[in-house]
């Protein structure tokens, strides 16, 4: 579905991403795992053309995404921090959001149930705690029903009920055949969803595994202590 | 696009200092009209209001608004949009309200007590102004990614067009007192949009024939048709210029 072709990215003298390749495919939930600055959200942020490589070919559903914006119709993004229009309400958010997307019939709104996001609906982005913000930007990466999940730390504010529901979300949306690229450094939090495991360290991936090889080859059961073994051998 | 300017233009009307704004230029324009006798004369002390006023209040809230709009460009970049949409329609929104805010603090007064030929004109500049020196803002924003430089930019940007570059023109006037400047000078006026609305209005007024010998030359020029169309379309392509150039490099800018 998503296939990287040698991507290059510097950052003035930083090479945040070197020669990265590799592809994902539906229904798979893939995890990016990797110390601090390794170049995980550089990685998602070219995905998404946010940030645009040097060199290197980034393929979505067979097309190149290089000057091409319709494709992140298919994508649903949730940002590390989300962050708003202070002046406008959630309401108007959502409204605004719906309204770029143009889509009004079918909407996923489960998450803004579960979340209970529309007894704040009036409230101003502003005044929002972090975590609130971060359910918004959940709900909205959901809302439209993309067939790519890009997540970027999602649990990092949530409380534990939130947090929760949100996996058990994941876990439905990778099942009806969704891709869900999605970094975190909370492995627990992990542990039961994902299917694959993308490591990078210093702008290099490292490996891309499933979970079954990677178990295999660490000789460990859990995720933490599979990952905490890749990461000491790596550190020097 | 529409939607975005839509979104953009409600932001900024419920922006506090924009309302202010549109209130200092009421509050000018009217005590100016009724402390002068002459409409025209009060038209003049408008002029020199608006042509500091304004442009300094355009560039400088537009830069602010730019970066602090930085987590929405994010946003809407993750969108189905395409780059160059996002970018025109925020400059078009900034514009937009700009205008808005322009029209109803100088625009009003102006129709009330003079409305006429030169009153138009007037409204017509500070418009384009207010315009030109949002372009300018998105320059120093696409530019800078850091938001106490871009703002600084943006100060020192607005200080060479209303003092600095006067200063220029007089020194180099001082300078080549020998040799006839009056031409050069009209060329040398096409740098600064300030600086032209300012003559393009003066000209209109009865004032311009005490501006002695280049005061002639300029009305010989600035006055006939063609020196008006050629003065909008400089004032034109000063809002072009850097809005295309932002737009080209914020469809390949990191974000």
């Amino acid at each position: 579905m998503i296939t990287l072709k040698n991507i290059n990215k510097q950052f003035g003298k930083l090479k945040v991403l070197d020669h990265v390749s590799t592809s994902c495919d539906q229904s798979e939930c893939i995890a990016l795992i990797g110390p601090n600055g390794s170049g995980k959200t550089t990685l998602i942020k070219s995905i998404l053309g946010m940030v645009i490589p040097d060199s290197g070919s980034i393929t979505f559903n067979g097309k190149n995404i290089a000057n091409n914006y319709q494709y992140r119709d298919e994508i649903g993004y949730m940002p590390q921090i989300g962050r708003y229009p202070d002046n406008m309400t959630i309401g108007q958010v959502l409204g605004m959001m719906k309204d770029i997307r143009g889509k009004s019939g079918e909407l996923d709104e489960d998450l803004i149930k579960a979340f209970s996001i529309n007894n704040l609906l009036n409230k101003r982005m502003r005044t929002l705690s972090g975590g609130t913000i971060q359910k918004v930007s959940a709900a909205l990466a959901f809302l439209f029903k993309p067939s790519v999940l890009i997540l970027d730390e999602p649990t990092a504010g949530l409380d534990p009920v939130a947090s929760e529901l949100f996996k058990e979300k994941i876990i439905s949306e990778k099942d009806k055949g969704k891709l869900v690229l999605i970094t975190s450094h909370i492995l627990s939090d992990l542990d039961d969803l994902v299917t694959r495991i993308i490591y990078m360290q210093d702008g290099k991936l490292v490996f891309h595994k499933s979970m079954e090889e990677l178990r295999r080859d660490t000789g460990e059961e859990r995720l933490v202590k599979s990952i905490a073994q890749v990461m000491i051998s790596n550190y020097e | 696009m529409n939607k975005i300017i839509k979104y953009v233009i409600t932001d900024i009307l419920r922006n506090k200092i924009v309302v202010i704004y549109t209130g200092f230029l009421l509050v000018a324009s009217f005590s100016v009209f009724s402390l002068e006798d002459n409409n025209s004369k009060g038209l003049l002390s408008l002029l020199n209001i608006i042509l500091i006023v304004v442009p300094l209040v355009s560039i400088i809230f537009s830069t602010i608004y730019m970066y602090n709009s930085v987590e929405f460009i994010e946003l809407l970049v993750s969108q189905p949009l395409k780059r160059r949409t996002i970018w025109l329609s925020l400059f078009m929104g900034l514009a937009c309200s700009l205008s808005i805010a322009f029209f109803i603090g100088v625009g009003i007064p102006v129709l009330i007590y003079q409305a006429n030929w030169i009153g138009f004109t007037m409204i017509l500049t500070g418009i384009i102004l207010s315009i030109i020196f949002a372009a300018i803002a998105f320059l120093a924003t696409v530019k800078m990614r850091d938001k106490a430089k871009g703002i600084g930019a943006a100060i020192m940007l607005w200080l060479y067009f209303s003092l600095l570059f006067d200063g220029l023109v007089l020194f180099l006037l001082f300078q080549f007192a020998d040799y006839p400047l009056e031409k050069p000078m009209i060329a040398l006026s096409t740098l600064n949009p300030i600086d032209l609305s300012r003559i393009l209005i003066l000209l209109q007024l009865d004032v311009s024939a005490m501006m002695g010998y280049t005061g002639a030359v300029f009305k010989d020029f600035f006055g006939t048709s063609t020196g008006l169309m050629f003065s909008f379309f400089v004032l034109l392509s000063w809002i072009l210029l850097p809005v295309w150039y932002s737009t080209r490099k914020f469809n390949s800018k990191d974000l």
